[in-house]
């Protein structure tokens, strides 16, 4: 699948925004933020801030982003409608979570309840539109959804833990979300490639024509010599090499290093602590947009089996 | 129509639900529909052209139309994306810069009409035969032909000679019919169809049509199609059985069949007496002027011989000939027959499946079986139809029995130096089966039959200011009928109807620019070409073609001084003019498809079709066929201006169609003649016509009556048919030609007899290739295997590209814009190979890179790629860096019109030796896989051209205005 | 609404393909772009229509595969449009209601005055039958002619769709494959027609006619012909007196 940046974007900045407002919403019903107006402006602009610009980078590639209110109309069987709905309704507690902590000095449990399901919710939704996708292979598995959430969840997790040691505002930073994020993202990263590796494919060249029983399908002629929508859009192609390359940094930048960023730092003194978790930070984002370009990169689509692919 | 069997089975429009889109289930499609003649290509189907605000909203294939029976084809579809080329000339031009260069000063039709008539003028008035008018794709050669005659050049061919003259002459000298569209096969009826070598052919609907037919049968009347061809494409694909023979081997192929047949004693003797000659008597006396020709009586009538040993006018009905066995004749010499001849010349173990197995990469039991599905068909499943009819003895018969065999061949057979034998081989099988134009076998189209040969010689130039004592073209029957000097020097350009190809009934246009170029036979003055892109696909080779026409003399004048062309469109060839005519579109002119052309025919009746303007020209073009009656008319040819010197045609083609006679009551169009309108094919001028085809959708079909449809070549009831309406002159059997006396003549002169002798270096081929039987010998080119240039070289016809023209169209050019190689996969991974690998296609002639494509439904030893996709950087108005120049490529870079050079150095034409049909399949080559950095693009290019053009426009939205006039924005 | 309709009506209006036929001539491709240009979706936009890539919104796209090796395998023309999928997640996906399956006759479609040209449907498409037109900004596809079929302006033989009247052999057949005893059914039921990728489980409403089989070795009856035997010569071998006494008249 072509990765289209809008896209990539999205998914990598909506993701770490609702998971850091996940975790704001978590800790506070928990108890463990005090409501300091300064630290709460930093927290709420950096994740809705995320947030929006992965909305709004989104819907740059539509054909007609004024029309895209209409996006909201069919949640009752479409993953991208209810993510929008969802992104949307998340602002609502997530508004109201602000007004008390910023203006009124105190935080609202259940508001903050309300607001981490949601905020969860929104990316099972994200996940769940390319979870659903039965043509591609690549996504339509068990590590689709969970992927996301490990990975939401780390980036937002990191993020949390920057701001909170570098923030009056809370007790308990969140290092251990961040550092089990980071290690299921590598668990299920791990898993992933090697689901796809093994071969793991949606259709062949002879269920896609059902001329399997002559022997092996082999594509004599295109329907067109240049390249038309189908290809530019679902035939992108990527060599072994090159993407195995790219998984190790997204696995190296994106995780592990940021694992160790981040335990290196529960032992290092303040202000070297900050240094390292901004670097986490990084380094994760780095490698989690590299991630999500090899999501669509190496994904097949079936609709290549009719352009000379054997399996997709 | 079968594709019609599954519709017309839905109820009402249904009502729409609450929530869902409201859509107009009825728009207007058009606020008015013109039915006209499709030209996107040679097949001329019937067109319903649907338009809104005077733009054409949608094409269709016109229902009632007998070629296409509603269809259409990928090219007919397109035909709008053809209308709205950005390639369309817009002005007559003058050549300002060099040949080849394109460099046009737009000029106002006055000033070319004037120039063109001042060079044809002193050319008329000194010798016309410096006059060289050669037309292509030209579907009026009625009138072209008859021009070049009344101009007095002998000088004139269409594209024939490049494409299929092959076919043509063969079928013409023996069974006075042919392949090509001239014939089909009883689609219907068939029970068997051998395909030999066609990609798409003329016939591109109707074949078509007729395989959907023919593969749908029910159980109990199946046919088996059989596709012999070295690629399994396109019809190939869907054949029951596929044969990937080696090129140019399908005679071997062919008399193995007959040498199986005749072993097995599986052949209709009845048909072979009635109707062909094999009973006629051959005089054997070896050595002397008359071995070889027929026995003949004091009147010239052929001799036949009965069981009693007494000799009879082999023309009488009702003798009892004798098959085998020698005879004395009056005059003390001996004579065998036709069928003994014919006999123990195939019965001959050098026949035998095993001789040719491996030469034809077919296996023996393979055409053993071929040869008994043949049989099996032919005798045991022949069909009677309940249908009186009288023959051509006035004998009366209760029924008309069919050998449901039928045969059909194209390019495949006529594009190689060997192709006028093995399609007479291919008759010879039709006619031992008896399956020439009886129910399910191979069946004319009228006005077919004619003569085996038809009795019209080719006419030589009779001097300045005088026409031609009849046409360019014919038939010679002898060396007396040769157009050559006493010291045998061609009278034509061309070199047509010379000893180098003396039966080149449709010309060579081919060789045209190579000896104007080397003036052999002699100079010329003006090259005339008129819709032949021959700077490109139309040259057997390009890279020569476009340095001869720019080639000059010490004195710095072009060797070939003037250069006329007419086209449509900025072709290759546009570029190569000193003076452009530029013509219209199809939709906007008048055209005549006349039975004095090819004809539209079907078996079970007579048509003829014309072509009108649709849609008015936008830019300052005018019909050619106008444009050259009016410079006739400006030269003051005969036939064209009145006695007052004044035009007898003002109103161009539209009026010559309806006014001009050819013979007395013969004229362009059969439909609609005579006074009350109700004549057939012979009959006075009638100033209605032309509304009256209008009104019947374009076209004329005039059926025959059931009895007359079948054995046509001896049928009482086709003759009283066809000779009211002038299709025939006699009421005489056409006696089909086994064996050909024409050619026996041509060879004994090979052989050393007569006044008119072959020059030595070409005795040898033409005895060989004269051959009174059917006969097969090793293509020329092919011979090239040295330097290992083993593998054989073809190209095939998109079928949703026409030649060079398709390529402008914008819709079509999606579908292909690149050309690669096509290769077996073994020989791919022989020699390394893998798709994208790019490689030089190596000839004697010179290299071309393309890319490579590895496929398994191709001979081992044949590389193929697509006709005509390659394009010159520029031509058409295209992106100078279009895919179809910067990667396509043509074979023709590698092809050649000679062939290398004899150890004396002698150049022999690469053609058949007896009709000079062009041998581009003949070609042989090598592969040589390109280096890195040579790989991605073709070679060679040539520059590009700048054709002055507005500059395409770059997307498209046609089609939005339609949509906004149903208030759809 | 993209929800898939409640009560589907039994009319499933679709093609049938038959393999065993087509030529792979494009002829159904062009005449559909043809005829939608300036159909219901038009313009079916063309870029760099005469430049250096051409491409554009087609319908109806002609493959061609080889299945097999060498000279016992096959080559087939492989015309392929959208199947009018009963289970078609090209429309539930859809976002905002553009892409719908039509209830009264299962044609799919998309309501371009709703689509936000998210391309989402074409991803859920396993087999490439939507078409994005970048210029107008939504998606396209074919609409199985929906303004020709049920057009009163058309006689009744033209209402088919233009893909189907215009193939020079017959391969393509329309109908309403919801009705077992419709034409296109039937042939369905002889010719043992398939679904494209069943395993997705959209439940094509268009069917694929197989090419047929065992045909090559056999003659015109379908069972194979008996082999020619010499026929007899007589003691001197002399193969032409066979024919000494044939005694014919003309
Ligand atoms: N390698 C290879 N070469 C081949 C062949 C092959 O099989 N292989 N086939 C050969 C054969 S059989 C043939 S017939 C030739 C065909 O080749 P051509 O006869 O050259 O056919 P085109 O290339 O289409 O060129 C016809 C010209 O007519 C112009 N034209 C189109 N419409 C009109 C019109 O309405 N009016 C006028 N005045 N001009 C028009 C076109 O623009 C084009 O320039 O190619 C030959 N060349
Ligand atoms: N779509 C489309 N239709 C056309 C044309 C076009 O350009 N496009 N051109 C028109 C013209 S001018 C002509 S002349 C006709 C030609 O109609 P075709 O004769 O069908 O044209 P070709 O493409 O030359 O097809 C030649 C076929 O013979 C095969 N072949 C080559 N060598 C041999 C051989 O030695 N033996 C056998 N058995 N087969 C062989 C090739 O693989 C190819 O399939 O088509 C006409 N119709
Ligand atoms: S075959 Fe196609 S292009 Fe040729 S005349 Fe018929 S419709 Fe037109
Ligand atoms: S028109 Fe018919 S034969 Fe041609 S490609 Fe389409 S389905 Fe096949
Ligand atoms: S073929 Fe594709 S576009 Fe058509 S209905 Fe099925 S899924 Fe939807
Ligand atoms: S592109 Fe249009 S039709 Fe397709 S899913 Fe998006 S909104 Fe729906
Ligand atoms: S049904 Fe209509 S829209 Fe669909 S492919 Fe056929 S012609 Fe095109
Ligand atoms: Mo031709």
């Amino acid at each position: 699948m072509h990765p289209a940046l809008s896209v990539i974007l999205f998914t990598c900045a909506s993701g770490g925004g609702y998971a850091m407002l996940a975790l704001l919403g978590l800790f506070g019903a928990g108890g463990v933020l005090s409501p300091d107006p300064l630290s709460g402006w930093i927290a709420f602009v950096w994740s809705l801030g995320a947030v929006t610009v992965g909305l709004v980078s989104s819907t740059l590639h539509l054909g007609h982003p004024e029309r895209a209110w209409r996006a909201f109309s069919q949640w009752r069987s479409s993953w991208l409608s209810r993510e929008g709905v969802l992104a949307i309704f998340t602002f609502a507690p997530a508004g109201l979570y602000a007004i008390g902590w910023l203006f009124l000095g105190e935080i609202w449990r259940w508001v903050g309840l309300v607001l981490s399901v949601s905020a969860l919710a929104t990316i099972c939704a994200t996940a769940m539109i390319y979870a659903s996708l039965k043509p591609i292979r690549a996504w339509h598995n068990l590590w689709t959804l969970p992927g996301y959430l490990a990975m939401g969840l780390a980036s937002g997790a990191l993020w949390f833990t920057l701001w909170a040691e570098a923030m009056p505002a809370v007790e308990k930073p969140a290092y251990d979300f961040a550092a089990i994020g980071l290690v299921l993202s590598i668990a299920i990263k791990l898993f992933y490639w090697h689901f796809l590796d093994s071969g793991a494919h949606a259709a062949s060249a002879e269920s896609a024509t059902g001329l399997g029983n002559f022997g092996k399908v082999r594509m004599l002629t295109a329907p067109h010599t240049e390249e038309n929508y189908l290809l530019k859009e679902m035939g992108f192609r990527i060599a072994r090499k090159h993407a195995v390359k790219l998984r190790r940094i997204a696995l190296i930048a994106g995780f592990i290093a940021p694992v160790a960023a981040v335990l290196a730092a529960l032992l290092t003194p303040h202000v070297i602590d900050i240094i390292l978790l901004a670097a986490a930070v990084l380094l994760n984002a780095i490698g989690t947009v590299t991630e999500r370009w090899l999501f669509f990169a190496e994904a097949k689509h079936t609709v290549t089996l009719y352009y000379g692919a054997e399996r997709a | 129509m079968s594709d019609r069997r599954y519709i017309a089975e839905l109820q009402s429009a249904p009502k729409v639900r609450a929530g869902e889109q409201t859509i107009d289930l009825s728009p207007i499609v058009h606020d008015q529909v013109s039915t006209t003649t499709c030209y996107m290509c040679a097949c001329r189907c019937g067109i319903n052209v649907h338009l809104q605000d005077g733009r054409i909203r949608y094409i269709e294939g016109n229902r009632d139309h007998p070629v296409n029976k509603g269809v259409l084809c990928a090219k007919g579809s397109a035909g709008i994306m053809t209308q709205y080329s950005p390639a369309r000339l817009r002005k007559p031009m003058k050549r300002v810069g060099e040949r080849g260069k394109a460099e046009f000063q737009e000029i106002e039709w006055d000033e070319a009409l004037s120039l063109a008539t001042e060079w044809l003028g002193k050319i008329r008035a000194t010798d016309p035969k410096k006059l060289a008018f050669f037309t292509g794709r030209d579907q009026s050669q009625a009138l072209t032909g008859w021009w070049a005659a009344q101009f007095g050049t002998p000088n004139y061919a269409a594209h024939g000679g490049f494409c299929s003259v092959n076919m043509a002459a063969a079928g013409l000298y023996t069974i006075g019919g042919s392949f090509w569209e001239f014939g089909e096969p009883d689609w219907e009826r068939t029970r068997y169809f051998l395909m030999f070598g066609v990609a798409e052919d003329h016939g591109s609907n109707p074949i078509k049509i007729g395989l959907g037919q023919l593969k749908n049968r029910p159980a109990d009347n199946r046919a088996k199609f059989v596709s012999i061809n070295p690629v399994r494409t396109g019809y190939s694909a869907i054949a029951d059985e596929w044969i990937g023979i080696t090129p140019g081997t399908d005679g071997l192929f062919v008399l193995a069949l007959v040498h199986e047949l005749l072993k097995a004693d599986r052949i209709d003797l009845d048909f072979l007496v009635r109707y062909t000659n094999a009973p006629w008597l051959v005089i054997d006396a070896p050595g002397t002027a008359g071995h070889g020709l027929f026995a003949r009586d004091d009147a010239g009538n052929p001799l036949c011989v009965d069981a009693s040993g007494t000799m009879h006018n082999a023309l009488e009905a009702g003798v009892t000939p004798r098959l085998i066995g020698d005879v004395t004749l009056q005059d003390g010499r001996a004579a065998r027959t036709v069928f003994e001849l014919m006999a123990s010349r195939y019965l001959d173990d050098s026949y035998a499946p095993e001789k040719v197995a491996e030469q034809c990469g077919i296996p023996a039991a393979t055409i053993r079986r071929i040869a008994a599905e043949l049989a099996e068909a032919a005798f045991d499943h022949a069909i009677e139809i309940p249908v009186a009819w009288t023959d051509w003895a006035g004998r009366h018969h209760d029924k008309i029995v069919g050998r449901p065999v039928s045969m059909h061949a194209m390019r495949g057979v006529s594009a190689h130096s060997n192709g006028f034998q093995t399609c007479r081989a291919i008759h010879l099988l039709q006619m031992l089966l008896g399956s020439v134009d009886c129910p399910g076998g191979f069946r004319y189209k009228p006005p077919f039959p004619k003569a085996a040969p038809p009795p019209a010689k080719p006419a030589a130039q009779v001097g300045p200011m005088h026409a031609l004592h009849g046409l360019p073209l014919g038939f010679p029957q002898a060396p007396e009928d040769l157009l050559i000097d006493p010291n045998g020097s061609p009278h034509r350009i061309d070199k047509a109807f010379s000893w180098e190809a003396p039966l080149a009934v449709h010309g060579l246009m081919h060789m045209v620019i190579h000896n104007a170029w080397a003036g052999d036979p002699y100079p010329i003055d003006t090259l005339f070409f008129y819709m032949a892109n021959m700077a490109w696909n139309s040259a057997m080779n390009a890279p020569d073609a476009m340095r001869m026409m720019s080639d000059k003399d010490e004195s710095g004048r072009y060797k070939i001084p003037h250069i006329i062309y007419a086209d449509a469109f900025f072709s290759e060839m546009v570029a190569y003019a000193d003076l452009v005519f530029p013509d219209t579109t199809y939709l906007e002119r008048w055209d005549c498809i006349s039975l004095l052309d090819r004809p539209i025919s079907d078996p079970d009746a007579a048509a003829d079709a014309i072509r009108r303007p649709v849609i008015q020209p936008d830019r300052d073009v005018r019909p050619f066929q106008d444009v050259l009656l009016d410079l006739g008319a400006r030269l003051k040819l005969p036939g064209m201006i009145d006695g007052h010197g004044k035009a007898l045609y003002p109103g161009g083609l539209k009026d010559y169609i309806v006014w001009h006679e050819r013979r007395p009551g013969i004229g362009m169009l059969s439909g609609w003649r005579g006074h009350d309108e109700d004549k057939q094919g012979m009959g006075e001028p009638n100033r209605r016509q032309l509304d009256r085809y209008v009104e019947n959708g374009c076209f004329w079909r005039a059926e025959m009556p059931e009895k007359a449809r079948f054995y046509r070549f001896a049928n009482r009831d086709f003759f009283d048919w066809a000779i009211p309406r002038g299709f025939l002159d006699k009421p005489q059997q056409i006696v089909l030609q086994l064996y050909s006396e024409p050619l026996r003549k041509f060879q004994l002169a090979a052989e050393g007899h007569g006044t008119r002798q072959p020059p030595e270096h070409l005795r040898a081929r033409v005895k060989q290739g004269f051959d009174p039987l059917p006969s097969w010998y090793a293509p020329f080119g092919a011979a090239v295997d040295s330097e290992g240039y083993v593998l054989h070289a073809i190209t095939q016809r998109p079928m949703h590209m026409y030649h060079s023209w398709g390529g402008q169209n914008a819709w079509l050019r999606q579908i292909q814009a690149r050309n690669p190689l096509f290769i077996a996969r073994k020989l791919g991974e022989r020699l390394g190979l893998a798709d994208g690998d790019w490689v030089w296609i190596e000839s004697p002639q010179g290299r071309v890179k393309a890319e490579i494509k590895l496929m398994e439904g191709v001979n081992q030893d044949t590389v193929w790629t697509w006709n005509a996709i390659g394009k010159r950087a520029g031509a058409w108005n295209l992106s100078a860096t279009a895919p179809e120049s910067a990667k396509g490529f043509l074979l023709n870079h590698v092809i050649s019109e000679l062939l290398p050079p004899q150890p004396d150095g002698h150049r022999y034409a690469n053609i058949d030796p007896v009709t000079g049909q062009a041998a581009w399949y003949d070609l042989k080559v090598r592969l040589k896989k390109c280096a890195p950095e040579e790989a991605g693009e073709t070679a060679p290019t040539f520059d590009a051209l700048k054709t002055g053009l507005p500059k395409s426009p770059g997307d498209l939205a046609y089609g939005a205005e339609f949509r906004a006039r149903r208030g759809r924005p | 609404m993209t929800s898939l309709p409640v009560h589907p009506a039994d009319r499933k209006l679709g093609l049938v393909i038959d393999l065993d036929i087509c030529v792979g001539c494009h002829a159904c491709a062009v005449n559909c772009k043809e005829w939608n240009s300036g159909g219901h979706m038009a313009p079916l936009t063309d870029y760099e229509a005469w430049g250096d890539s051409p491409s554009g919104v087609w319908f109806n796209r002609i493959h061609s595969f080889e299945a097999g090796e060498g000279a016992n395998g096959r080559t087939v023309h492989f015309p392929k449009s959208c199947l009018h999928c009963e289970q078609p997640a090209c429309v539930t996906v859809c976002p905002t209601g553009a892409s719908f399956k039509r209830a009264e006759d299962g044609i799919v479609l998309v309501n371009e005055d709703l689509c936000i040209g998210c391309k989402l449907c074409s991803w859920a498409c396993p087999y490439g039958a939507r078409e994005f037109d970048e210029d107008v900004g939504v998606m396209k596809k074919c609409t199985l002619c929906i303004d020709r079929i049920y057009n009163d302006k058309l006689e009744e033989v033209e209402r088919v769709p233009a893909c189907v009247s215009t193939c020079p052999v017959g391969a393509r057949h329309f109908g309403d494959l919801g009705d077992p005893k419709s034409q296109v059914s039937q042939l369905v039921a002889e010719r043992g027609g398939y679904d494209l990728m069943p395993e997705m489980g959209y439940k094509p409403t268009n069917k694929y006619l197989p090419p047929r089989t065992g045909r090559a070795q056999a003659g015109c009856t379908g069972t194979p012909a008996t082999p020619l035997a010499e026929s007899a010569t007589d003691s001197t071998g002399n193969k032409l007196l066979r024919w000494l006494d044939r005694a014919l008249s003309r």
